[in-house]
Formats: C-alpha cells, structure tokens, sequence
C-alpha cells in the first residue's frame, strides 16, 4: 500500500475536518493575534531593540500557538475511537504521521503568514542582514516545532491531562531548535553575525528528530 | 482435544491484565468459520476484552490467540472487520465520506464499493449531513458498513443493537444473519440475545473474565 496516498488520503480528510470545525486555526489566529497585541503594549521599543527582540517574540507566539493546533491534532482520532479503526487497518503508521504532520506545519505556516505582517508592522521591523534567509528559517523552524510537536501530542493522547502534558513533553526538547530559530532570525534582522551556522543546526535537529519519530511513531500508535 | 478442522479462531489459555485488574482469566476457546456466535455475559464479564484481543488492539498478558492459522494478528488484519461500542466514525464528515477515507485505509478506491455498502445497511447513499447529525440508530448501521468495507471474512460487533429502535435492531440481526449465511463468521456482543436467538449459531457466556459453561451459570 503506498504510503504517499495513503498520506494524501489522510491529508485531505483532515483539511476536510478543519474546514468544517476550524476548531485548531481559529483558536492559534486568535491566540497568536493576542500574543502581538500585548507584547506591543508591553514592549514600546525603539527600531534598534525591535531587531533585537523580535525574533524571540515572535517563536514564542508561534510555539505557543502551534501547540493549539498540535493538540487538537489528535483529539479527533481520540473521539469515537477512530484511531483504533486505522490502527487495525493494514495501512502504515508512517502515513498517519507524515499526514499530521504535513497539515500541522501548513496550519501553523498560514498563522504565521497572517500574523507576520502584523508584526512587522508594530514592531516596525525591517531586515539589515539577507532578509530571504528568513523563509529557510521559517520553514525549519516551524517543521521542528510540528515534527516533536506531533509525536509528543499522540505520546500524551491517552493521559488524562494531555493539554498540560504536551508542552511539558514538547518545550524542553525543542530548546536547541528553539535558540536557533530565535539566533538564526536575530542574526538576519541586525546583520550583526552569520545566520548560517543556525540555519544549519535548525537543519539537523529536523532531520535527526524527523527520522527518530518515524522510527519510533508504529511503538507509540499501537501502545495500550 | 483437538480442535475441529474448520476451526478459524483458538483461544488458548488467554489471560489479559490491565495493571492489577485481570479482565480475561484463562479464556479457551475455539470457534468455528461461517457461524455466527453471541457472546453474552453482564458488564465487565471481558466480552469487549475479548474481542480487542482478536482485533489486536491489546496484546494478551499471558496465552496465544491464533486467527486463520496464524498468531501473528497482525497479518491478517485484512480479514477482521471491527465495529467497537462507540461508532468509529468522523462526526464531521457525511457517510460517503467516511467510508471513502475507511475504503482508502484498504487500499480500495472504487466509489461504487462505499455506495452499495450504505444501500446495504439501509441508508440513502445520496444523505450528505454530518455524522455527528445523524439518530443512534443510522450511526450503527454506518459503524457496521465501516466494519465491511473491505469485505472481511471475519467480524467482530461490540453492541451491534444499543441504543436502537427495535424495528432497526431487528434489521440489523437480519443482516448479520444474511452476513453468515454469506460464509462470514461473526461474534457479536450483545445484551439483547433475544435479538440473535434466529440467527445465532452458538453462545458463549462470560463471567468475570472466563467462558462459562449453561450449567455452570446455573
């Protein structure tokens, strides 16, 4: 059974779902436009420091609104069992997988496609270093945040407190990618160092915890 | 004793344990291809055990189950068809839709397939609403043409008839019944047992976690 259709398969039927609920992209929209808002109503700071400041605050407003989504990532397979039906089908985990993975990292890019301009604008950023250095930095450090992300929801998916459990699980092991997102993205805004060796780091924690989860995705599914 | 050569499914010596709480306690059992078996016990007795045990949902703590010549349940998930107590279903999504995403787990992509199913269990293929808007008793019938969608030759019901009308318990009994006769071999929890009484081949009767013969429940 081929993995990319039945990856395709899972994917639009969770795009289908979210259509209809828009149960994870309204709830990250709103949390992340909440982030912005108060933070610039916290912060009132001079261009200069807004370089400075704004790559931190801006991972941070999108990890905490991609764990919105990777919540509910699960919370619909859990609902009427519906996992178990894939679970004693014969299609392969790493479909599963891949496809929730895929959707979370398109759900969470479109919030911060929405929610950059905003940004931008009260923070009134502007990029001294190579500003087309931030998509790369954007795209792998958002697939860490989905990838871990991911995995750890459907390792708490059975815990009776799975919302608390996942940034718990989720937040210590993405401190490396962390750093590097909120470096890599401080080094393009001021020009002040090379956001290479970041970008690189970003790329190896991807796919060193990209393969790990596939590897160990099937032991997690099938656990009692 | 050995078992008879038409056997499918062998229970041996099953025990399952969920952490101090022993749900099966020595099950053995062996039951036979194209017959239809009422498993009936009170709640807890480890009739829903049971069957997540032959579905492979949990792994036995102690004994071996074997399905069509294999223990490794595994590799013949192709041949189980599973309808759990909750419907299995996305309330999202309309019938057709579901069973097109169910369909797609198997490998089948004919449209055809998912429309006869929903004719079969007795609803309108054309029904475009919500899952999640439908009556108990239409989400039973579209739980059960889940179960076949990939035409299993084994399948296992978990309360085929709760919370149904009669007349559609009924319907559904006389399904599962056509179902057999088909050459299928179902095991069908339920409460209702009257409902089976036409179409059951056998019982088994389970109490706290062990198959109990009619005089010992006596």
């Amino acid at each position: 059974m081929s993995v990319l259709r039945l990856t395709t398969a899972t994917l639009a039927k969770d795009f289908r779902l979210e259509w209809r609920s828009k149960d994870a992209l309204n709830s990250m929209l709103f949390f992340a436009l909440l982030v912005v808002v108060i933070f610039s109503f916290s912060f009132d700071p001079n261009a200069e420091e807004s370089r400075r400041i704004a790559g931190g605050l801006v991972w941070v407003a999108f990890l905490f609104s991609s764990v919105v989504a990777l919540n509910q990532t699960w919370a619909r397979e859990v609902r009427n069992q519906v996992l178990d039906a894939y679970r004693i089908s014969p299609a392969p985990s790493n479909a599963l997988f891949l496809a929730k993975v895929i959707g979370n990292f398109l759900f969470v890019a479109l919030i911060e496609l929405l929610t950059t301009p905003l940004f931008i604008a009260f923070y009134k950023l502007r990029a001294v270093g190579p500003a087309w250095q931030l998509f790369p930095v954007a795209a792998l450090g958002t697939w860490a945040l989905v990838v871990n992300g991911t995995f750890f929801a459907a390792v708490s998916i059975r815990t009776r407190s799975r919302e608390i459990m996942l940034p718990l699980l989720l937040f210590p092991i993405s401190i490396p990618a962390i750093i590097a997102m909120v470096s890599a993205t401080t080094a393009i805004l001021t020009a002040e160092y090379s956001a290479r060796f970041w970008i690189v780091l970003l790329l190896t924690y991807d796919v060193i915890f990209t393969v790990a989860c596939l590897l160990l995705f099937e032991t997690v599914l099938n656990a009692e | 004793m050995a078992a008879p050569a038409h056997t499918i499914i062998t229970f041996n010596n099953v025990v399952k344990q969920f952490g101090r709480f022993i749900a099966l306690r020595g099950v053995s059992l062996d039951l036979s291809a194209g017959k239809l078996y009422a498993i009936l016990g009170e709640n807890g007795a480890g009739k829903t055990t049971l069957l997540r045990v032959l579905a492979g949902l949990a792994q036995p703590t102690r004994g071996t189950v074997s399905m069509l010549g294999t223990s490794d349940l595994r590799t013949v998930t192709r041949e189980i068809g599973y309808m759990a107590h909750p419907s299995m279903l996305y309330d999202e999504l309309s019938a057709r839709e579901n069973l097109h995403y169910f369909a797609a787990l198997y490998g089948i992509s004919k449209e055809d397939r998912c429309a006869s199913l929903i004719q079969t269990v007795g609803l309108d293929p054309a029904l475009s609403r919500p899952v999640g808007q439908y009556s108990q008793g239409m989400r039973q019938r579209l739980s059960l043409a889940r179960a076949l969608i990939h035409d299993p030759k084994i399948l296992l019901l978990d309360e085929p008839f709760s919370n149904v009308d009669v007349r559609s318990a009924r319907e559904i009994a006389s399904l599962l019944g056509q179902l057999r006769d088909s050459g299928k071999t179902l095991l069908v929890i339920t409460h209702q047992s009257d409902l089976l009484a036409e179409v059951a081949n056998d019982q088994v009767w389970m109490e706290r976690g062990r198959i109990v013969t009619p005089e010992e429940r006596e």
